[in-house]
């Protein structure tokens, strides 16, 4: 069932997580951070968990993307470590 | 610390790839969770329930306890973040700004001074203000109340599609938090106050619970909705599936209110009139 387009989805997720783990730019993270939940989102419809797929796409990908967001928009825009 | 933590990071990955290496094989039929409880719900959710989405019908009716806890978990978060973030002692900011819409001369207020509330001369702006820019504002005022009747659909055709309360709450609540990024964050407040915010997400909870006690007073266990069919006037299979609806609507109502709830008090610093 895993075709090749669904492990280059799952590399991209990895490439995603790693690159909002060590970007400086915290309004990028968040926004990686939301590509990342994307990708999954379409991991899980692929797998046929529709009802999952449907949450993450709302919460994860919506959301909490401008929850983030606005979070960072109350502090600082650069991460200092 | 840094060679620690990435030390730590790696040892712990390790040992949950090779923990996932354990797991049975995606789609296996004889794994132990798809052999005892599985083929009950895939056999019996249609003549028990009437309700053709299985995943539905096993969160809000044979896990409808579980369900109703998740709801009091995304309320207590809301109600959490209320208690950190929102402050009623300085609800109004120290120095306002009023820009006039005809010159763009901004004016500078403090302590109580302001101009007239209903003048169309000035309009209130926030401390960093961007020019509002007519192209996202009105895509922002035309995609609102399309999406608020996309996640009326998604709330009341979880039966049958994927989707239900939670998904539709969020939906809803982003259709507000849409509002507020578009102009800005005391256009949604004029819309839904934060005070209805706070009643709707406690109903919500309120809703679920009531139809499970509703349940226990008609002589059934709790959240047993084949007992409201004398009220309802329908079979004890139709009122199964009635009674997930009402508790998708409390679900939502409660998701919905949370999600704009911890947005206002996270971009305006709990005083919600300047924020994102």
């Amino acid at each position: 069932m895993f075709t090749i387009v669904d492990e280059a989805v799952l590399l991209l997720v990895i490439v995603c997580a790693i690159g909002a783990l060590s970007i400086k730019d915290l309004v990028g993270a968040g926004i990686l951070f939301g590509a990342y939940s994307f990708m999954m989102c379409m991991l899980w419809a692929v797998m046929g968990a529709v009802d999952v797929a449907f949450t993450e796409a709302s919460v994860g990908a919506g959301v909490s993307t401008v929850l983030l967001i606005a979070a960072v928009f109350r502090t600082t825009r650069k991460t200092r470590d | 610390m840094r060679i620690l933590g990435l030390l730590s990071c790696a040892l712990l990955g390790a040992l949950l790839i090779a923990i996932a290496a354990d797991f049975p094989e995606w789609g296996d039929a004889h794994s132990p969770a798809s052999e005892h409880l599985s083929p009950y719900f895939i056999e019996h959710t249609m003549e028990d329930t009437s309700v053709p989405n299985i995943v539905t019908s096993v969160l809000a009716d044979y896990r409808g306890y579980d369900t109703m806890f998740e709801t009091i978990v995304v309320f207590c978060a809301g109600i959490a973040c209320f208690f950190l973030l929102g402050s009623y002692a300085c609800a109004e900011p120290e120095e306002r700004f009023y820009r006039s819409v005809e010159t763009g001369v901004v004016l500078r207020f403090t302590g109580d001074a302001r101009p007239r509330p209903d003048s169309p001369c000035f309009e209130r702006i926030d401390p960093r203000w961007t020019p509002r820019d007519i192209i996202i504002s009105m895509v922002g005022r035309i995609m609102v109340p399309f999406i608020q009747i996309y996640a009326l659909y998604v709330v009341a055709h979880g039966h049958h599609s994927p989707g239900g309360g939670f998904q539709g709450g969020v939906i809803l609540g982003a259709a507000f938090i849409l509002l507020a990024l578009s102009s800005n964050l005391r256009t949604m407040t004029r819309c839904i106050d934060h005070k209805v915010l706070g009643v709707l997400s406690a109903l919500g909870v309120m809703i679920y619970a009531g139809v499970g006690v509703t349940c226990m007073v008609m002589g059934s266990n709790f959240l047993d909705y084949a007992a409201l069919h004398t009220i309802l006037g329908v079979s004890p299979v139709a009122a199964r599936s009635l009674g997930i609806l009402f508790v998708e609507v409390g679900v939502a109502m409660t998701v919905m209110a949370t999600m704009v709830v911890i947005y206002n008090n996270v971009a305006s610093a709990g005083r919600y009139e300047e924020g994102l």
